[in-house]
């Protein structure tokens, strides 16, 4: 230990100090603070950009499944209108046969319904004529045998009720 | 394949030596083999000293003349006002140093005052009793210590600008060096600090990994340069370390001292003064682990190579020279390594300081 601190010397503790010293302020300001931004400000950089990349590819996997779902989408809604143009189609061609049938059965009805009219009109018209030729008949009858007028009601009566029996 | 071509030129050398160990056998019996076990270990404890002037190598001539490779440094004393000159004048403490009108010596390392004819006196325990004054000289350590400093802030400074010339990217030795300095943020700082507070302790953490890192690989080049094995500069690190913790500290870290929660009482009386002694002791650990670690691996690194002369055969040198090669790759690793636990360390009295306990 004596031989330790006897070879001590003061003067080379007081430069080494000194030296020392000035060496790490020297150092500090012309090498390891540009030093170690430069090597901070790269490490950023690339750390920036491998940050920036894992975003894009984020991103782009998003735009893919975004597109798929639109083509999905798409493909779904086209598949819904086929379906629903086929169906009015269906329903188109139905409703135009119920029209049809109604339309149809209305005529026939019409039809009918005039044709019964028409035999109405046609009977009462046959009475009217018959009526009519009844009396022409009366007439000739009256003309001819005017001289026995109670027979003559007889006669018209029994031949009126002929006539509405018929 | 490439660990086949680096096998190759290290059995080239190991062969060599081994020749050139055995040549010198032939003529090496005339010098006492004590005599050599003490210069080896002596040259030992010079390598690990500091010194005076910035010596590359020494060698002696034919003539017996020590020669001395390097230059001089200059030598600042405070002793009644500043006195700088040039540390030849001691001529590797071979003279008496005249200055305006007062005299130094080199003794063991150490300048004392002294007389003209170089007087040392000493006490009982034949420790000199001379004068000392304060010392501020610009020693190898020193040199050593700025060189490091600049090469770091040449390095780094040229890194940060090569970020904005080369858009947020490092370019040339920046790349080499941007996962070492992440290594700290990532591996040392945040987990030991936490995400929040880290930052303000990154320019410290950066600068004393790299100071240790790359003062312990300097001190593995031939050259000998040795700044971790000397406590002064590790007490230095320690103490910032100590200081920055101490003033970083929050109310919890006190509070964890003083009166430490979830325990009785009494245990609460008798942690305190525990506690209190541990945070000067961490970095005291710090400062002695760095110091024992380095120096300890300089003895043996040199005790081995001083064994090949010691051997001076074929068998031993070769096998010393093997294991001080293993060694030295060891001690690559221990370089690097001493400067991790030191930051790491530092980072954990951080985080201590600053943490939050939301539980208690």
């Amino acid at each position: 230990m004596e031989e330790l601190f006897g070879g001590f010397s003061l003067g080379l503790f007081v430069w080494m100090a000194v030296l020392f010293l000035a060496l790490v302020f020297l150092l500090k300001k012309f090498a390891w603070k540009p030093i170690l931004d430069a090597v901070e400000s790269r490490e950023e950089g690339i750390k920036n950009a491998l940050d920036a990349a894992e975003k894009a590819k984020l991103e782009m996997e998003n735009l893919q499944a975004d597109n798929e779902k639109l083509l999905k989408e798409a493909r779904t809604e086209r598949e819904a209108m086929l379906k629903e143009a086929r169906e009015m189609k269906n329903k188109m061609i139905e409703d135009a046969k119920d029209e049809a049938k109604e339309a149809s059965a209305k005529l026939i009805a019409q039809a009918q319904a005039s044709i019964e009219t028409e035999k109405k009109a046609a009977i009462a018209d046959l009475k009217a004529q018959v009526a009519n030729l009844s009396i022409e008949i009366a007439e000739k009858v009256v003309r001819e045998e005017l001289s026995n007028k109670d027979k003559q009601v007889k006669l018209v009566e029994s031949m009126l009720g002929e006539a509405t029996l018929n | 394949m490439r660990k086949k071509i680096a096998l190759k030129p290290i059995t080239a050398l190991l062969f060599l030596l081994t020749f050139v160990s055995y040549g010198k056998e032939q003529h090496g019996h005339d010098e006492p083999k004590g005599d050599l076990r003490t210069e080896i270990k002596e040259y030992i404890q010079h390598h690990l000293l500091d010194s005076y002037d910035f010596g590359l190598f020494s060698y002696t001539t034919h003539e017996g003349v020590e020669n001395h490779v390097g230059f001089p440094l200059p030598v600042i004393l405070w002793d009644d006002g500043l006195k700088v000159f040039s540390s030849s004048k001691f001529h590797h403490g071979e003279t008496v140093a005249e200055v305006d009108g007062n005299h130094y010596i080199l003794y063991h390392n150490k300048i004392y005052k002294t007389d003209e004819s170089g007087t040392i006196n000493n006490d009982a325990e034949n420790h000199p009793t001379n004068a000392k004054p304060l010392d501020f000289s610009i020693t190898k350590n020193v040199v050593l210590i700025a060189m490091v400093f600049a090469i770091l802030f040449f390095m780094f400074s040229r890194m940060a600008k090569s970020y904005k010339t080369n858009n947020g990217m490092p370019k040339g030795m920046g790349r080499f060096l941007e996962p070492i300095v992440l290594y700290v943020r990532d591996e040392i700082a945040i987990p030991n600090i936490g995400e929040k507070k880290y930052k303000k302790y990154m320019s410290y953490l950066l600068t004393v990994f790299f100071f240790v890192w790359i003062v312990n690989l300097f001190g593995l080049t031939p050259i000998g340069m040795n700044v971790t094995n000397n406590i002064a500069v590790t007490l230095c690190l320690a103490l910032i370390t100590y200081f920055i913790t101490t003033f970083s500290g929050n109310k919890n870290y006190w509070k964890h001292i003083f009166w430490m929660p979830g325990v009785p009482v009494p245990m609460k009386i008798i942690l305190a003064p525990i506690e209190l002694l541990g945070t000067i002791i961490k970095p005291f650990a710090l400062m002695i682990r760095l110091y024992a670690n380095i120096t300890a691996g300089h003895v043996v690194i040199m005790s081995i190579i001083g064994m090949m002369f010691i051997f001076n055969n074929w068998l031993g040198s070769s096998l010393s020279f093997l294991l001080a090669f293993v060694l030295g790759i060891l001690e690559l690793l221990v370089a690097a390594l001493q400067a991790y636990i030191f930051t790491v360390l530092s980072a954990l009295y951080f985080g201590m300081a600053v943490e939050e306990h939301d539980h208690h």
